[in-house]
């Protein structure tokens, strides 16, 4: 054993270091702290002219006069293209991981793995321009028109004019985006499982899926909501892609009623308007309100995933965290 | 010994830039202007830059393409020497920045452009069939008011897709401003402003966006930038004038002689220019969806931040140059050159630009002030105070 030779520490930099330390720590907090307080007072005009309508109104006017803001549909609109999105991009991201970690061969599971986590540094305009010039058409041609003429007007979910510019080609976008995040993570989690767990169950003449139920998915349950509530934080705050395929709908037209209607989410309405919305007037407000609705809205999807995490943990000791 | 070393190195340290300071005062005469806004007017600008430093080398351009709201708000908070708007001033805006003037410095037009297979370019509409359109009024192009203003072109029995801007734009105020001037309707329904509360269609970002929109939608309609139109080959609508006696197609000569008409109409560059509107004017050449987009200075130049005199005035020739030989570069890029009307009320307006002095103190006091600091210093460090710069643990 070799034997470590440590200077005599000096009591200055142990209290630098502690001082760097408690400092570094407290730029978190500071940097939170303000974004409240900087949203809260750039938007207070927006509540004190509308109050609790804010939230539940959906007029969205700007023109000088005639000002009203309502963000109802901004918030379902948000709620629902990320709903889409995560139902899409679960089960797929779930299905690579269990692949790479269970079933893939070992010459296979690095290289594909190293694939999946470049996908995840495309940066969002990409995706974004990609899926207005080129994968919008496939969407109208081989999934929209068809299912408009089998179902046409009389359904809801399917009425509109199917040309790709809509909700659904948003969430399938924002599905694709955020499948590496969440495959990624989730792969790591489940090789993270002990091996002596997955022995014991062949032991016990397991086939290959029920030695992932009984032995891999308790192991790695919290993990994987760990990890798709990150995949859901990106899906919430995901902006530019977004704002170049929903359509941009304001007012009441952007309630995500239909599949193949316009529709505009929290992020993307910020980004259309917040350039040219004039300083120190109601618009501005608003939009900085728009603003805190999505920071409250990440915070509560950031602290049910800690309940979840928690609640889960409790119930199988030793479980792999994300 | 140390204390020497110190005390010199001190020296190095504050006189060197106190006389590298001192040096460049007095013999550069370069300058940077700056400037920022309008996204529209950006590709003119730029080439303003490279033309104008081919000619004024000491002079460099920083032009940043913010968009024109962020571009007035630097101006508000005297950032830059000039913000470049496709929208005039807001009444509210002119309270954050009093004693603004308002420049014109190009055109532009706004072409209706359509994708109808098998229809080429000049379907004809007038204002009011425009609006119903955008409002959701007509639906389908066979609608007799399209098929009775185009007798002879077959319009299919399709529905009409809309497109709009969905970012804050000075083509959508334009765009806005003439369907309020032709219908009452669109007035008190929609309104007019950089952003409305559209009550259908589809918005794409930038003109980019709508035009990606109508191209590739088969029956989609939406307002795009002439110079885009032209660039992507778009099939685009002929426009009924104000006089209604003819349809006219957008081009560069029938949206400057809509802006000749107006310029009878324009207030001085000091002036109240939140009404100003060039839409829809006489002239049985005018193509009547246009815009002016301006230059905006201060009066008193001295109240933007780390501007001097001898600047200023390098800031007041380069606008100078922009709205009379700047302007030939206009054709070129798809801008409408000025029109001399316009050019007489922009001259006007620059001679008004002063800088009123003593804002920016110069260089020499300061200079002195840490000449003197230095010396001190070195004073204080080499007699044997007791003052040392290693710390004792």
């Amino acid at each position: 054993m070799m034997a470590i030779k440590m200077k005599k520490g000096s009591p200055i930099t142990d209290k630098i270091f502690k001082y760097v330390a408690i400092g570094a720590a407290t730029y978190v907090l500071v940097i939170i702290i303000m974004i409240v307080v900087n949203l809260t007072t750039g938007s207070a005009q927006v509540w004190q002219q509308e109050g609790i309508s804010f939230l539940t109104g959906s007029d969205w006017n700007s023109v000088e006069g005639r000002e009203s803001y309502g963000a109802a549909p901004y918030i379902m609109g948000t709620l629902v293209n990320a709903g889409i999105a995560m139902a899409i991009s679960i089960p797929l991201s779930f299905g690579i991981a269990m692949f790479l970690s269970e079933l893939a061969p070992k010459l296979l599971r690095t290289p594909l793995a190293m694939v999946i986590e470049l996908l995840a540094a495309v940066p969002s305009v990409v995706y974004g321009l990609w899926g207005l010039l080129v994968f919008r058409t496939y969407i109208q041609n081989w999934i929209e028109v068809p299912l408009h003429n089998l179902f046409g007007d009389q359904s809801i979910i399917f009425a509109g004019t199917p040309f790709g510019l809509d909700i659904l080609t948003a969430s399938i976008i924002l599905a694709i985006m955020i499948v590496p995040t969440i495959a990624s993570i989730s792969k790591e989690i489940m090789l993270a499982v002990p091996n002596s767990q997955r022995e014991a169950a062949y032991m016990l003449g397991a086939t290959k899926w029920e030695v992932f139920r009984i032995a891999v998915l308790p192991y790695s349950k919290s993990g994987l909501i760990g990890a798709t509530i990150l995949g859901l934080g990106r899906a919430v705050g995901e902006t530019m892609a977004v704002t170049m395929l929903i359509g941009n709908a304001t007012g009441a037209a952007a309630f995500p009623s239909s599949l193949f209607g316009p529709g505009q989410t929290l992020a993307s309405i910020m980004a259309n308007e917040f350039a040219e919305a004039s300083q120190g007037g109601l618009h501005l407000a608003a939009l900085v309100g728009i603003g805190l609705i999505l920071f409250l809205m990440a915070f509560a999807i950031n602290v049910v995933a800690h309940l979840l995490v928690a609640k889960v943990v409790k119930s199988h000791e030793g479980a792999v965290l994300a | 010994m140390t204390k020497i070393i110190l005390g010199l190195t001190l020296m190095l340290i504050l006189i060197v830039p106190a006389l590298s300071l001192h040096a460049s005062a007095q013999t550069s005469q370069s300058y940077t202007i700056t400037g920022a806004g309008s996204t529209f007017v950006f590709p003119l600008m730029d080439t303003w830059r490279v033309e104008y430093n081919k000619i004024h080398q000491n002079i460099q351009l920083n032009y940043q393409s913010i968009g024109s709201g962020a571009g007035i708000k630097l101006l508000e908070q005297k950032n830059v020497d000039f913000a470049a708007s496709d929208a005039p001033l807001s009444a509210s805006d002119m309270q954050q920045a009093p004693g603004v003037l308002t420049i014109p410095d190009s055109i532009g037009g706004i072409t209706i452009a359509y994708n109808i297979p098998g229809i080429d370019k000049g379907l004809k509409l007038t204002g009011p069939v425009i609006a119903q359109i955008f409002m959701g009024d007509i639906t389908s192009w066979n609608d007799p008011a399209i098929s009775n203003l185009n007798p002879g072109v077959n319009l299919p029995s399709q529905k009409i897709v809309v497109a709009h801007r969905s970012d804050g734009s000075g083509t959508t105020y334009a765009f806005t401003d003439y369907l309020s001037k032709v219908s009452p309707d669109w007035k008190t329904k929609v309104g007019q402003g950089k952003t409305v509360p559209w009550p259908i269609g589809t918005g794409g970002q930038g003109n980019a966006g709508v035009a990606s929109i109508v191209k590739s939608t088969q029956y989609a309609i939406g307002y795009i930038e002439l110079a885009y139109v032209f660039q992507n080959k778009m099939t685009y609508a002929f426009v009924q004038n104000a006089d209604g006696n003819s349809f006219v197609e957008p081009t560069l000569d029938t949206v400057a002689a809509d802006a000749a008409a107006a310029s009878t109409n324009l207030p001085a560059a000091d002036g109240d220019w939140s009404q100003v509107s060039i839409v829809n004017q006489p002239g049985s050449n005018s193509y009547p969806i246009s815009t002016l987009t301006y230059v905006m200075i201060y009066k008193d130049l001295s109240t933007v931040s780390g501007e001097t005199s001898d600047k200023s005035t390098e800031v007041i020739n380069f606008l100078h140059w922009i709205i009379n030989d700047g302007q030939q570069y206009s054709t070129g890029l798809l801008y409408v050159p000025l029109p001399d009307s316009i050019k007489k009320i922009d001259e006007a307006g620059l001679s008004q630009v002063a800088f009123s002095g003593g804002a920016v103190p110069e260089f020499g006091p300061i200079a002195a002030l840490v000449l003197a600091i230095a010396i001190a210093s070195i004073i204080a460090v080499s007699t044997k105070t007791r003052f040392g710069f290693n710390p004792k643990f």
